[in-house]
Formats: C-alpha cells, sequence, structure tokens
C-alpha cells in the first residue's frame, strides 16, 4: 500500500487528480517498491527491463533505430504543423510553400526540419540496414524482423518522394514525373500502376491529391503500425551482443531504467540540437513554380533513385528499372533465411577474413561501377555492335547475364579462398551495396546537361 | 473420442477464413475502385478545334499548349497530332526549329518531326492523338486517349 501520506493541505480533488495520474500507489522509499514501478512503467512496453550492458556501447548499434525513432517523431511533429500552412492545389501550394517560408512565424524552421529530418532518415535507414547485416543481427530467430525492417525503408522512401511533390516547384514536378513514369516499364501492371498514382495521364492536379493523402495519413500509419510490431520483436528477441570471434558473449545485464534510457535521452538531445542547428541555416530547395511545358535540363528524380537512373542510362528500361532492382529487392529479404553455416551473431563481419573481403568488396565494387559507367558511356555500345539483337537482348539479357555470371564467380573466387558461403554472400551483397552508392553519388553529382558525365568542380 | 477426417470445428474454421477472405476482398474491390482516376474537367483531355487546315504551312510544328501536343504538318500536306510526353521517362519534349526535331532535355531522346526515335533512350516514338478534318476543313484533335505506336505507320497520318 501507499507509504506516502498524501499531504493534507491540498485540496481533495488535487489529490484525486495526482492519484489518478499514477495509476499505481506512490512508490516506497525502499528498492524493491522502486524496482515494482519500474516493472510496470510504459517504458517497459517498448524496452526489455534489462539490457546486456555491451551491447549499450554506441560503436555497436550507434543508436541508429532509436535515431529513426526520434526523426519519425520530429516529422510527425512538424508534418501535422506544416498541414496547417499548406494548401494541396496546384494553383495554391507554391504560393503556400512561398507564404510559409516568408509569411509564417518560424515557418521556414519548420519546413526545414521536416526535409533535413525526412532526408536524414533515408540515410540512416540504410546505414541501420548495414549495421544490422554486417553484425549478423538478422540471426535466427530475427529473420523476419528484417523482412519488417525492409518494408519499413521501402516506406520511408515512399514517404520521402509524395513528400517531394508536394511543394509543386519545378525540382518536384519533373522529379515526381520522372519517378513514376519508370513504373510504365513494368510488364503488364505498370501502365495502371501509374494511372492508379497518378489519378491521370501525366503530374496534375489529382496527383497532388493522391500524393497528399499517402504522405499525411497512408504512409505514416503503416509506419507506425509496422514500427510498432518491429520494436515489438526487438524487445521479445532482445538485440544480439557485441563479441570477438570465437568467444562467448558477454552475459552481463543492467537495468534498462535507467542505463539504456539516460543514453537514448541524451543521444537524442544531441541529435536535436544537430538538427536544429542545421535548420536554421540550410534552406530545404525551392525552385520556380512547376511549369508542366517545360522540363529543365537535367530533370533529375529525387536524389535517393539517381542510382536507379543512373542504371537506366545503361541497360534497357525493363532491366535498369524493374528487373535488376527488383532482383536485388528479392536478394536482400531472403537474405536472413539463406544464413545456415555460421552463428556468429554479434561479431563485426562475420570473422577477420570476413572483414577483409568487405573491406575488398567495397573497393572492386566502388572502382568496379566507376570503369563501368565510363566505359559504357565512351565505349561500350552493345545495341550497335549486335543491331540483329532486339534492345531488350543486347542491352538487357546480354548485360545482366554477364552481370550475374560476374557476382557469381566473384562468390566463388571469395569461397575458394577460404571464405564461408555466408562470408562470400557477404562479399557479394557488399559488392553490390557499393556498385549501388557509387552509381548514386554518380547520378547526383557527375551527371550535367543532357545527363552526359562532367566534372562538378570544373 | 473419435478422430473424424474433417471435423465440425475445421469446417466451421474453412468458413470462417473463406468468409474473412471474401470480406477483405469486397472491401479492397470497393477500396481500388474508389480511388480509379477520375478524370478533372478541364485537366486533361476534351476536343480541340484548330481552326482551317491551310493555315498551317508544309513542313511546320505548331505547339497547342492547352492540348499538350503539337500539330505537324509534314512536307506532303498530311497532318498528325504529336503528344509532347516523351516516351521514355515522361519529359516535356521541345521542339528544336533550328534542327527540325524534338529533343528530350531530360535525357537526350531524339526524334524526327514525325515522332520516329532518332536517338535513344526512348523505347518507342512519340505518342500521337486521334486527329481528323471535318467536312468544312476544320482541325479537330481529340486528347482523351494517346496511341502508342511502335513504329511510324503512314495510316496515323491524316490527309485534308
Amino acid at each position: 500500500m501507499n507509504n506516502h501520506e498524501v499531504d493534507d493541505k491540498k485540496p481533495a480533488w488535487i489529490t484525486r487528480v495526482i492519484r489518478s495520474i499514477q495509476r499505481d500507489p506512490l512508490p516506497p522509499e525502499d528498492d524493491r517498491g522502486r524496482m515494482r514501478v519500474v516493472m510496470n512503467s510504459l517504458i517497459l512496453h517498448v524496452h526489455p527491463p534489462k539490457v546486456s550492458k555491451s551491447a549499450l556501447q554506441l560503436n555497436y548499434t550507434f543508436g541508429l533505430g532509436g535515431l529513426l525513432l526520434l526523426l519519425f517523431t520530429i516529422l510527425s511533429i512538424t508534418g501535422v504543423l506544416l498541414i496547417f500552412a499548406y494548401t494541396p492545389t496546384p494553383d495554391t501550394a507554391y504560393e503556400s510553400i512561398v507564404a510559409l517560408q516568408t509569411e509564417v512565424n518560424f515557418g521556414n524552421l519548420i519546413r526545414n526540419l521536416h526535409h533535413w529530418s525526412g532526408n536524414l532518415m533515408v540515410i540512416v535507414g540504410v546505414l541501420h540496414l548495414l549495421r544490422v547485416f554486417y553484425t549478423h543481427s538478422f540471426a535466427t530467430p530475427r529473420e523476419f524482423n528484417w523482412v519488417m525492417g525492409l518494408i519499413l525503408l521501402l516506406l520511408i522512401t515512399a514517404a520521402n518522394f509524395t513528400g517531394y511533390l508536394l511543394p509543386w516547384d519545378q525540382l518536384a514536378y519533373w522529379a515526381v514525373t520522372v519517378g513514376t513514369s519508370l513504373l510504365e516499364y513494368i510488364p503488364i501492371l505498370g501502365e495502371s500502376l501509374m494511372l492508379l498514382l497518378l489519378g491521370g495521364p501525366e503530374v496534375g492536379a489529382t496527383t497532388l491529391t493522391n500524393f497528399y493523402g499517402l504522405h499525411i495519413a497512408i504512409i505514416p500509419l503503416a509506419i507506425f503500425g509496422i514500427v510498432s510490431f518491429h520494436i515489438w520483436r526487438v524487445r521479445k528477441d532482445k538485440i544480439t551482443v557485441p563479441r570477438k570471434e570465437g568467444s562467448e558473449a558477454d552475459k552481463k545485464t543492467v537495468t534498462t531504467i535507467p542505463h539504456l534510457i539516460s543514453i537514448e535521452l541524451a543521444y537524442a538531445l544531441v541529435w536535436i540540437a544537430v538538427l536544429f542547428s542545421w535548420s536554421a541555416f540550410i534552406n530545404a530547395p525551392l525552385e520556380g513554380a512547376a511549369n508542366p511545358a517545360q522540363s529543365p535540363n537535367p530533370a533529375k528524380a529525387a536524389w535517393y533513385f539517381m542510382g536507379f537512373q543512373e542504371l537506366l542510362l545503361h541497360f534497357h528500361p525493363v532491366f535498369g528499372a524493374i528487373i535488376i532492382p527488383g532482383l536485388g529487392l528479392a536478394f536482400m529479404f531472403i537474405m536472413p533465411y539463406l544464413d545456415k553455416d555460421m552463428e556468429t551473431a554479434g561479431v563485426w563481419f562475420r570473422s577477420r577474413l570476413g572483414k577483409w573481403t568487405t573491406v575488398i568488396s567495397f573497393f572492386l565494387g566502388t572502382i568496379g561501377a566507376s570503369v563501368f559507367v565510363l566505359l559504357d558511356e565512351y565505349w561500350l555500345d552493345l545495341p550497335g555492335w549486335l543491331p540483329f539483337f532486339p534492345n531488350f537482348i543486347s542491352n538487357g539479357w546480354i548485360p545482366m547475364a554477364a552481370l550475374l555470371l560476374l557476382l557469381i564467380g566473384y562468390h566463388d573466387l571469395l569461397k575458394a579462398f577460404g571464405a564461408k558461403t555466408c562470408e562470400s554472400r557477404q562479399g557479394v551483397f557488399t559488392l553490390l551495396i557499393a556498385a549501388f552508392i557509387t552509381m548514386t553519388i554518380i547520378g547526383i553529382f557527375f551527371r550535367g546537361e543532357g545527363m552526359v558525365l562532367i566534372i562538378p568542380w570544373t | 473420442m473419435t478422430k473424424k477426417k474433417y471435423s465440425r470445428r475445421d469446417f466451421l474454421n474453412s468458413l470462417l477464413i473463406f468468409v474473412g477472405t471474401t470480406a477483405l476482398a469486397e472491401l479492397s474491390l470497393v477500396g481500388l475502385r474508389f480511388l480509379t482516376p477520375r478524370g478533372v474537367e478541364g485537366e486533361f483531355g476534351g476536343q480541340f478545334n484548330l481552326g482551317s487546315f491551310d493555315q498551317y504551312p508544309l513542313g511546320s510544328v505548331t505547339p497547342v499548349e492547352a492540348g499538350l501536343f503539337y500539330l505537324v504538318r509534314l512536307m506532303d500536306g498530311g497532318f498528325l497530332a504529336v503528344y509532347r510526353r516523351c516516351t521514355h521517362l515522361g519529359c516535356a519534349v521541345p521542339f528544336e526549329p533550328a534542327e527540325q526535331r524534338f529533343v528530350c532535355p531530360c535525357h537526350g531522346s531524339g526524334f524526327t518531326i514525325e515522332g520516329d526515335v532518332l536517338n535513344e533512350p526512348a523505347p518507342r516514338p512519340l505518342d500521337l492523338f486521334p486527329l481528323s478534318i471535318n467536312e468544312t476543313g476544320e482541325i479537330i484533335v481529340e486528347t482523351n486517349q494517346s496511341i502508342e505506336r511502335d513504329r511510324i505507320d503512314p495510316a496515323h497520318i491524316v490527309y485534308a
């Protein structure tokens, strides 16, 4: 029972309100009593009561999952504020953004926070994925949570993409035109999917309504639902514990409150400070109002799609936009289920050898992609050399078969050097990720007018 | 307890799954049908009367801003209504009078005055809109539905 006497000087109704807020009786002044309060706390619906001491190290998780949650919270709050300043019709959208930046108190700050947090979320999402991958943190029983995480990453991208259109400036209009036109290349379903999304054959008023609805309701709700599941599984399955190759994980645990909670709070405050400072000085881009009659040169998709746009410059559209990304994504989804021959949860890169093959694969992927882009730009011309084949063979099946053979060859080469299957697969994954990141960077910075290769600093 | 092959409980479970799936399918259909694109008046589509055909010189390209297309008169006097959307990734294709061709600013696709592909990456010629010339010699273009074509077909060209 309650061993604190309620102050008699307070009126009875105040006492009643205070008691109604604190669900359980006030904690008694002893350890057991305090622990009881801790056990019943709301925080423990999200975290387990005790966590591994060594998993608290910042250089293991880097707090990336928590940072994503913080960004989602910031985006929800700033997003709700922005709803009050924004009107989603082609005639008024751009003006409302200009008014937001020039007339609304702190309008610019709120827009910048929303913009930069959204973009940062894509990057942090990818880093979180890489951290989980390279520490083998999708080990049984966490396979399905990896799948959920991938879906969340796709939803984050979708949220970014739908939000991209809303300012209705040239950047938004053409990035979304190019981005949604990629859908047209999906066999059979593509065209109706694009019509459904755009609400017509071109980006217009209906598109804006659709994207607005998706951006402020459907996608955030979906993220909220799946994140709840994602965090529940992390709480139940526990996070993996960092350890050296061949050694056992440290079993020492500490209570979540206050050990984990205080770290999380401090980490969140640092990031809030960083985001506010950044947003106070660096404005989210806004170009001229959308003009459907004039495409800018070059017209680029949103930056996180530039890897795909770059692929599209080198492959037949069905391959560049659908088959290659589709295969890559499918590979990512089934990755944890392929894992058989190693139990290395918590070991960075699985082993010493794994660390070296990862580094080498990363460099090979980066250099390989750059060389490929240069070769294809200035020398390689399969459709020209093989004019008797239709484009989807000469610029589709043939280069893709070559690519697959190369990857299989690389996989077997790593095995020949003594890597286990999982380590070889890790190498192939690294090679692909490095190549994709390289192509994204080339697309963003090294493509100028007419999508010709340029050197950005000249 | 005797073991039945298909018990009453199994039956009810199957029934439950069946009814649940049906309900889900129905609701999804309602949702999808609700979201199907509905045309917004004046935003896209509609009929354009471009006046008498003889005011357009041979070999001319006239942009029709509101209709999102170019009225092309070929050197032999035939007419085409060419949709200005690039078949590659949907950019608006401007006409370059000096070079007598369409050049897409986004990814460098080039098209002839008839819309045929000169430069990749565009996968097919520019789309067309149905065009007709009525008995008084006026050009009528219907922009509700575009015509996709895999190659240039003389049957699409309309003569007065």
